[in-house]
């Protein structure tokens, strides 16, 4: 992150870390020109889906709770890149981005949002609670922190199993302060269950920065004391996102057991759509916008350091908005579910 | 003076054990704290010290003898130089069970049992109806077949069903395991879990750290993959640091994810009072479990149920809430010797046949109903007694079907009033059974208060056989 002061923050609020990263260190992993292209058209659906769900509830068509993820989109994706096939994924409330990023259809997310019969859950679950078993993708969940002992019983899965496979837990900075979170790390570290932990600190758990709730700001040393290995991560830059992953991954899967990342992220939007932004400035968003956005730098790079015109960006830009349109077009004509759906999914039949 | 040393407890809930060896011969010196015996339960084993110093004047009870009764004089001590004879004085009055007691050893179990420090009083033997003495824990009334008739029928304790439940399970699919405080090194805090470990390794019976909460996400976690957790609560008062997975996650995840992710675990442990423990270990949650959709729930009374309703319960892909009851655990019931026996869920059991009067009942609340139902035979009452052995989804057919017969209905169970498991079966007699009915319905439950520590408020904290012959003869107007 940048400093305080230069982000609009008091001083009295610092960010962790904020030396500065952003700055492409002469270290910073390079992408081949195929990796930015992958890593520009992933992210870039995440932004357009996020910004169409904010207008389908500005609209009245989206209902309740609405969490988006726009700013932290090379979070997820840097992470997937480093994932392979197998394994699984779980978050909290602000999940749309990771749906998207674990391959899931935008129209089944698009009309979970809007509570149709085509959506993920049949309109069952909405924004917080939706699932995919065919993508590895375990939720979607709206209770602040359960996600980590949820996404560590995955791990334990994977062991119990010895199936290779590798459970990636994400939590904000707010949810890493939940006790529950610290139960899961000494069991994790335990009996090296195949986890990363992967805390997108946005820097503000609702409305309460970092440093007014976390005693200790670092998050990557939050596994001390259960000696679990944990890293600072730019989280704007996707490659250095994919190149800690890798590393964390590699970690969890060779048995070495679970392993922390900070990514130090940004969001632009509010907590949800009724946040009155009273706690944070303006300047402090746009100057994030304009100067680390992460798709913008990927943007850019492509067509300074990889050559690729400008024409071909557009064309990418276009078709990520025909399949947003054709999400939205979706989620707002499909039929919301039958109300005989109001009595099913409560039980399974049990097998005989 | 003579003195007796009495059969020792090993927890509140004993009710007997095994006399496994002296130490001492007749004719020893002793001083205090000597050892002078070994007793032995299902459960653990402790010395039996002496408190006075003596002579080991005489062996009441020979080593090997099994089923002797807690406070039932084993030996006498008598002073230096003092006639053995003298010494086999009348037995002391069994609520001066202080006097002489050995002091155990041993703490046995987990948290949630204190160590007795002095044996149970007769006061605390007759608290429980449950005592195992004064019921003959027949097989239940015949009224559904649910095993073949002739099956050979073995005797065994709750706490062996439910292990050997668990084990044939596991036998049966990789899948299933155990995770909980104590279950596998220890042998479980109330001895459920005994041998596990050793048939089924540490891959598959899972010592957790204290942490609830945690534990039971991580179970969830799992059974969201396919596998069969079975998370032992040490009681399901803790199970209130998880309560947020079970409902949460466990219980809405299925409705939540339009079908997709289904979650096969098995939460289980004592629930309710077991004897002396206090306000924090002795809550029942039988109804707060049945209030969830998403959950199923079952609270077995006998051994036959326990085992047979537990082997249904690891094998159904719902997550399940299987409340036991420590005061159970040690009573023994016939148990059909079947390779596969498994029960319905969602079914109750007529188990005593009767015509004037229904009451409902479950787990040990049943213990209070049977007493009760035998008393008023005696007096010309003949009680149909239901054990609805499933909390959740309940089953009101049987409970209707019977109120029909007798126009009466009495609800037995030791959770609290107010939304409990009576006012459940009220409302639903009420809308179900209302022209069948000759008077109110009328609910014996816990008292509105947490559960007391002292002997004597805790007795009149729990419903007891008095409460229900009470309410049955109002409902019949005798």
């Amino acid at each position: 992150m940048d400093s305080a002061t230069e982000a609009g923050q008091p001083k009295s609020d610092p960010t962790p870390s904020e030396a500065g990263s952003h700055a492409p260190a002469p270290n910073t992993p390079q992408f081949t020109r195929d990796e930015d292209l992958h890593a520009y058209h992933e992210m870039l659906l995440i932004r357009r889906f996020e910004e169409k769900a904010g207008q389908l509830y500005g609209m009245g068509l989206i209902g309740g709770f609405c969490h988006l993820y726009i700013g932290q989109e090379a979070v997820v994706i840097g992470m997937q890149m480093a994932s392979i096939d197998g394994d699984q994924v779980i978050t909290g409330y602000r999940d749309h981005g990771h749906m998207l990023a674990c391959g899931m259809d935008p129209k089944g997310v698009m009309a979970e949002l809007t509570g149709r019969r085509g959506g993920y859950s049949r309109g069952k679950g909405g924004s917080m609670h939706m699932f995919s078993r065919e993508k590895q993708f375990f939720g979607g969940h709206g209770i602040v922190g359960a996600q980590v002992s949820l996404g560590t019983g995955l791990a334990f899965a994977d062991a119990y199993r010895k199936n290779g496979q590798v459970s990636l837990t994400y939590m904000g900075d707010g949810a890493a302060n939940q006790g529950q979170v610290y139960e899961s790390f000494n069991m994790a570290q335990l009996w090296k269950l195949p986890v990363v932990y992967v805390i997108e600190n946005n820097r503000y758990a609702m409305g309460t920065s970092v440093a007014r709730a976390s005693a200790q700001t670092d998050f990557s040393k939050r596994g001390i004391s259960f000696g679990i290995p944990g890293e600072q991560v730019d989280g704007m830059d996707v490659r250095t996102v994919r190149e800690a992953a890798a590393r964390a991954i590699e970690h969890a899967r060779s048995g070495e057991g679970p392993y922390i990342l900070e990514m130090q992220t940004y969001r632009y939007r509010g907590h949800s759509m009724s946040d009155p932004a009273k706690y944070r400035t303006k300047d402090e968003v746009s100057k994030m916008r304009d100067e680390h956005d992460p798709i913008e730098m990927v943007r850019k790079r492509l067509i300074e350091a990889h050559g690729v015109p400008e024409a071909d960006l557009k064309a990418t830009d276009a078709k990520v908005r025909e399949t947003v349109n054709d999400a939205a077009e979706f989620a707002t004509h499909d039929p919301e579910p039958d109300p005989a759906e109001l009595w099913t999914d409560i039980l399974l039949e049990a097998r005989a | 003076m003579a003195t007796d040393i009495l059969m020792p407890a090993l927890s509140p809930t004993m009710e007997e054990g095994k006399l496994a060896k002296w130490l001492k011969k007749e004719g020893d010196p002793v001083k205090s704290g000597d050892v002078l015996a070994e007793i032995e339960t299902d459960k653990a084993t402790m010395e039996v010290e002496a408190i006075d110093e003596g002579v080991l004047a005489k062996i009441l009870v020979a080593e090997g003898s099994e089923g002797v009764k807690v406070n039932t004089p084993i030996a006498i001590i008598t002073a230096e130089g003092e006639d053995v004879s003298a010494a086999s004085a009348p037995k002391p009055a069994a609520n001066t069970p202080a006097q002489g007691a050995p002091t155990p050893t041993m703490q046995a179990e987990g948290q949630a049992d204190a160590p007795a420090a002095t044996a149970k009083s007769g006061d605390d033997a007759q608290r429980a109806p449950a005592a195992p003495a004064t019921i003959t824990n027949k097989a239940p009334a015949p009224v559904m077949a649910e095993f073949p008739e002739g099956t050979e029928m073995v005797t065994m304790t709750v706490r062996e069903a439910l292990r050997d439940a668990m084990a044939e399970e596991m036998r049966g699919d990789d899948s299933v395991f155990v995770m909980g405080e104590e279950v596998a090194e220890y042998q479980g805090a109330y001895k459920i879990t005994q041998g596990l470990l050793q048939e089924f390794g540490a891959r598959r019976v899972v010592d957790t750290p204290i942490t609830e909460h945690g534990f039971a996400g991580i179970g969830v976690g799992a059974a969201f993959t396919g596998l069969r957790p079975i998370v032992e609560f040490m009681t399901f008062n803790f199970a209130m640091q998880a309560i947020d997975h079970i409902i949460n996650s466990a219980a809405k995840t299925l409705y939540m994810s339009g079908g997709q992710l289904g979650c096969p675990i098995v939460f289980r442990g004592p629930n309710g009072a077991a004897a002396r423990v206090g306000a924090q270990h002795s809550h029942d949650y039988s109804a707060w479990y049945s209030n969830v959709p998403g959950l199923k729930v079952i609270a077995p009374y006998t051994a036959s149920d326990a085992k047979g309703l537990l082997k249904a319960a690891i094998r159904d892909p719902n997550p399940i809430i299987f409340l036991e009851n420590e005061i159970l655990y040690g009573q023994s019931f016939p148990v059909p010797k079947l390779d596969d026996f498994v029960l319905p869920i969602g079914k109750a059991r007529i188990h005593r046949p009767g015509t004037d009067v229904t009451i409902v009942s479950f787990s040990i609340g049943m213990t209070y109903a049977l007493k009760a139902a035998q008393a008023l035979a005696e007096q010309g009452i003949e009680a149909e007694v239901i054990d609805l052995r499933t909390l959740r989804p309940m089953d009101t057919e049987t409970v209707v079907e019977s109120v029909k017969k007798t126009g009466r209905c009495v609800t037995v169970e030791e959770g609290f009033p107010q939304s409990g498991i009576g006012a459940e079966i009220v409302a639903r007699l009420m809308v179900d059974a209302f022209d069948y009915l000759d008077a109110p319905v009328l609910r014996v439950t816990g008292k509105d208060v947490p559960m007391p520590y002292a002997a004597n408020l805790e007795k009149l904290a729990l419903p007891n056989v008095a409460e229900v012959i009470e309410a049955v003869k109002a409902v019949c107007y005798r």
